[in-house]
Formats: C-alpha cells, structure tokens, sequence
C-alpha cells in the first residue's frame, strides 16, 4: 500500500490531487457524481466581498488543446456563500479552501477576516492573479510591490494556511513567488491562465466579449510545467503546480519539477472524474516503480 | 441536484435526416436514468487535435426497455460535423443527465409545441411523453424550406403537426410566427418552443403580449454543461445564470426578452 499524504504548511492531504478554482464551482456539482471526499482538497470558486455578476457573454472560447474564459469573478459574495453555501458543504470529507478575491487590498482582507471565522475552512487561496477584472486581481499579481503588499496585509489577519496563487503573465515569475514567500505566504500555486485572444476571422471580430481572456487546457502545460520548475527552485515554501493537467503522468510531471500536490482544472470540463482517475493513476506509478509515498516524487527530476 | 453520469455509449444507428441532420441512437449498457424532456447532454468528440470541449444535444428519444437513447445532430461546426461520421459499434462518452427539462403541461391543457431546425428534438420527445390526447397538442414546425424539414410523421400520433418554411415549399410560407395558429393563440394555456433564438424571442414576444404561459429552451457556449465553468450565462430578472443547469428551459418570465 502506497502513501499518498502530503503536507502544504498544516494542511494535511489525503492526496496530492485538488481541482484548481473556479473549475468545480463550489463543490457540490462535483457530488453529482462521485464522493468527493476522495479528492486531496476543493478549491472553491473565486469569491469576493459583494456580488460580482462576472463578464458579458460570450465567456469562452475554445482554442486548439484548449479554451478561453472570461467569466470575471462571477460569484454572490462572501457573506452570500457564508450563509447559504458554506452551511451545505462544511462537511465534505476533504479540505475546502477558499480562493479570495479583491479588488483592493482592504477587500482582500475583509473576504480574509470573515473566512477566518470559518471552522471548516483551513486554508484560503490568495488569487493575484485573475486575468479577467478589470481592477484588482491580475494587477496585484504582477509587480514585487503590490504583491508583497496584499500578501503582507492578509498575512496579518489570517493564521491559517495561506496559499498564493501566482499568474504566469509576467517576465519572471520567481520574482513574484520569492516576493510572497517573503511577507509570509505558506504556500504559492501556479499558474493560473495565460492572457490570451481569439478571433472569429469571418465576422473579423473577437470571440470573447472582453476582447482577451485566460488561456487553460493542454496547451498551457509545458510553459506551466517550465514555471513550477523554476519557482521550486527558488523558494523554500511548497509550490502546488497547475496548468493543463489531463491525467497522472500530467500530474506526476509536476510533481518531478518540484510541486507537492496539484490542481486540475480545465481537464473537469471535459470529464469530472479526470481528479479521481488521477489519484488512482499516482497510486498505480508508485506501485510500478515501487515507491512507498508520492512526496517522494516532489522535485526528484533527474538531471 | 441529481446523479449525473459519463458513460461510454455504442451508437447502434446513424441515419442522416436531410443534409444537415443526423439522427443517433446510442446503445447503454446498463438501465438508463430517468431522462426528461428539455434535459440534454455533453458529448465528447474524440480524436481531434481542434476539438477540446464536448458538444451539448438535447435528447430526442429514451427507449428504457432497450437502453438506448437518440439524438438529433445538427452539423453546426467541426464538432457536430465529426459527430456525424459516428459508425455503428463506435463509442461515445457522454455526460448526462444535465439541466432541467419542460415543466409537464395539466391533462386539461392545450399545447402548442414549436420546433425550429433541430429544436424539434426536445418538442417531439416532449410530446410523446406528456401524457396528453392528439387532439390537445399542436405541434408547429419551422424550417427553411421543405428539405430542411426532417420527417417526424411518427409523431403524428402524439399531435397535430403543422409546419412552415421560409420558401414556402412545404406548410404556410414564412416564419414560424406567420403561421396562422397564431391568429389564435390564446386557445392555448402553454406554448413550448426550442430553436434559433430569434424564432424563441419572436414566440415569448406574442406569448408575453398575449399573457399565455410559455417555457423556452435555451442554447449558448458551454464548456462543463454541469454548472462549474460559469461560461453559458444568459442575464435573468435574477441575475446571470447558467444555461446548463438552471436551464436550458427558462420560463420567459424569467428573462430578459
């Protein structure tokens, strides 16, 4: 019997697979079809201080080994998901983490003082990064600055895990990782999507209603995969890696280039048992190569 | 919520309707879900270097003592067009049951069912499964000339079917508003209609005037088909919501038309 456990900070994981936000809503669409106790951990849907109603339509846009979004933080707020989400889901047998959004530094740390109070909440996601509003997010995510700023504030009110969601969408994004590691982030993940366009050339306009959106998928893995590399390196911290994870030797290849535990995201659209394929996926490699626990996978790329 | 499942289906029949239209029954291996009509489900297209993200049908027909279920696809893109090359023995992973279906008419009641292009599909499978006598159901079919039509004279027993074409080859000439079932709609108590959104707005605009109740069956962009991408969104009196699960059947009171 193999030992999938893995440790981000004092989160205790099952397993290393987790669905990446804002591709398994709030979890309970998942339960449609599978316990999702099975999972590692649930990231929830990206949530803010009030009720965002997201983008317009068209949203998405599928692309070559990919797709487009632009929903925009589409979400009720956080007080809406304290008192009518969080109430059904607290209980799942898996670690729910919030993946909290803002537009400023003071409603990151609202959203981050009213998920504190939350029992069953042990970690949160600090998203920086989200390609797709126009204020806030992304913008915090890309200069030293402001991302040690947010980091630092939240920081000071939250003290459980806090994981840093990282955008790739910058020159160099160790930078950036050695940045929150240093205001005291227990953990980054990356990447979130790639900026990106698509354009319906018959009509001779763009395909989504926001011009540009975020790149997901197949596509993105390699570039992804590239950035894992170079942030485990660079920090101490554990990295959790995502970005165009379809099946285990997607999910054991970052696991090589230095990341602890993983996220899939876009794979669950297109089937929502690709999380619990790729749990049963790692537990089968470490048995054919005959090693005792997934964390020695983590960082182990020969060179 | 309710169970939904991905399961590998054997097409066991692919007989292309028109030009443009196909119909697929689709084998399961074991005792089919409760499928109701307005529910549809996301379909994956495999071997496609293009092609990442299924293809949402709604369903046509449910046979329940053979386990097989059909499709009506219409070739819309790459996607649909692959689709449409399925051969007997193939496979094909679907998700399904997803969104919520019609609201079942009373036994009293007097229906107008209206199927534009390959709408007709959740419009006849509601038909056969709404319990109501021929003479109380009308079903009105649009399309743009009579080749467009696919042949649905089974489902005469279920309604009386009336159709339109835009060249006037087959049934009244014109829109499916032009028909002259409209000079009295108010005989009837609910109007069902799935098609191209300019033929639902023009239905929900006479049915609104007219305070006849009326459910539409929506289609947009979707990427999941089960609520979590966020991406087929349609603006409501209640804000943005998803097409794929608090749809696709939307009472047009409900929208913004």
């Amino acid at each position: 019997m193999v030992n999938l456990k893995v440790k981000i900070d004092d989160l205790d994981l099952k397993n290393p697979v987790m669905t990446a936000s804002g591709t398994s809503g709030f979890a309970e669409e998942l339960t449609d079809f599978y316990d999702v106790g099975q999972l590692g951990g649930l990231l929830l849907k990206g949530t803010t201080l009030k009720n965002r109603d997201g983008n317009a339509y068209p949203r998405m846009a599928e692309t070559a080994s990919g797709m487009l979004n632009a929903v925009g933080l589409q979400n009720k707020g956080i007080d809406y998901f304290i008192e009518n989400i969080y109430p059904r889901i607290k209980d799942y047998n898996t670690p729910l983490i919030v993946n909290v959004n803002g537009s400023t530094v003071e409603e990151y740390i609202a959203v981050t003082e009213k998920v504190n109070e939350l029992d069953k909440i042990p970690a949160i996601e600090l998203n920086i990064s989200c390609p797709n509003v126009k204020e806030g997010g992304m913008s915090f995510g890309i200069s030293c600055p402001s991302a040690e700023a947010v980091t630092r504030e939240v920081r000071r009110v939250y003290d459980k895990t806090l994981i840093v969601k990282l955008s790739p969408n910058v020159t160099d994004i160790t930078e950036i990782a050695k940045a929150v590691e240093g205001q005291g982030a227990d953990s980054v993940s990356l990447v979130n999507t790639f900026l990106g366009m698509a354009i319906d050339s018959e009509k001779r306009i763009p395909l989504l209603s926001t011009v540009t959106g975020g790149l997901s998928g197949p596509a993105i893995k390699p570039i992804a995969l590239r950035m894992v590399w170079q942030v485990y390196n660079a920090v101490k911290i554990p990295v959790i890696g995502m970005g165009g994870i379809m099946n285990a030797a997607d999910a054991i290849e970052f696991m090589l280039a230095g990341a602890t535990a993983v996220q899939v995201g876009t794979a669950i659209f297109k089937d929502p048992f690709i999380p619990v394929q790729i749990i049963k996926g790692i537990e089968e490699y470490l048995e054919r190569h005959k090693i005792l626990s997934v964390s020695e996978l983590v960082g182990c790329l020969q060179m | 919520m309710s169970k939904k499942f991905v399961e590998e289906f054997k097409v066991v029949e692919n007989i292309a309707l028109n030009s443009s239209n196909f119909l697929i029954k689709l084998l399961s291996k074991k005792a089919l879900p409760q499928i109701a009509p307005g529910q549809f489900v996301n379909v994956e297209v495999k071997n496609s270097k293009e092609i990442f993200l299924r293809r949402p049908f709604s369903v046509f027909e449910v046979d329940y003592t053979q386990n097989t279920m059909s499709l009506i696809v219409k070739i819309l893109g790459r996607g649909s067009k692959k689709l449409t090359e399925a051969e007997d023995g193939d496979t094909i992973n679907i998700v399904y049951p997803l969104g919520k279906s019609f609201s079942y008419p009373e036994k009293e009641d007097k229906v107008l069912l209206i199927g534009g292009g390959s709408g007709v599909a959740p419009m006849l499978f509601l038909a056969k499964e709404s319990g109501l006598v021929k003479e109380n159901v009308d079903i009105l079919l649009g399309a743009r000339s009579k080749e467009d039509h696919i042949d649905v004279s089974d489902y005469a027993k279920y309604g009386n079917l009336h159709y339109t074409t835009e060249d006037g080859s087959l049934g009244e000439k014109g829109f499916v508003t032009h028909h002259s079932i409209f000079e009295q709609i108010n005989n009837y108590n609910k109007i069902y209609a799935c098609g191209p959104d300019a033929m639902m707005k023009a239905v929900a605009k006479i049915a609104k005037k007219e305070g006849v109740f009326c459910e539409v069956s929506l289609e947009n962009l979707m990427a999941c088909g089960f609520g979590v991408c966020l991406c087929c969104i349609e603006p409501t009196q209640k804000g943005n919501l998803c097409i794929c699960t608090e749809g696709p059947v939307f009472n047009i009171k409900e929208l913004k038309w």
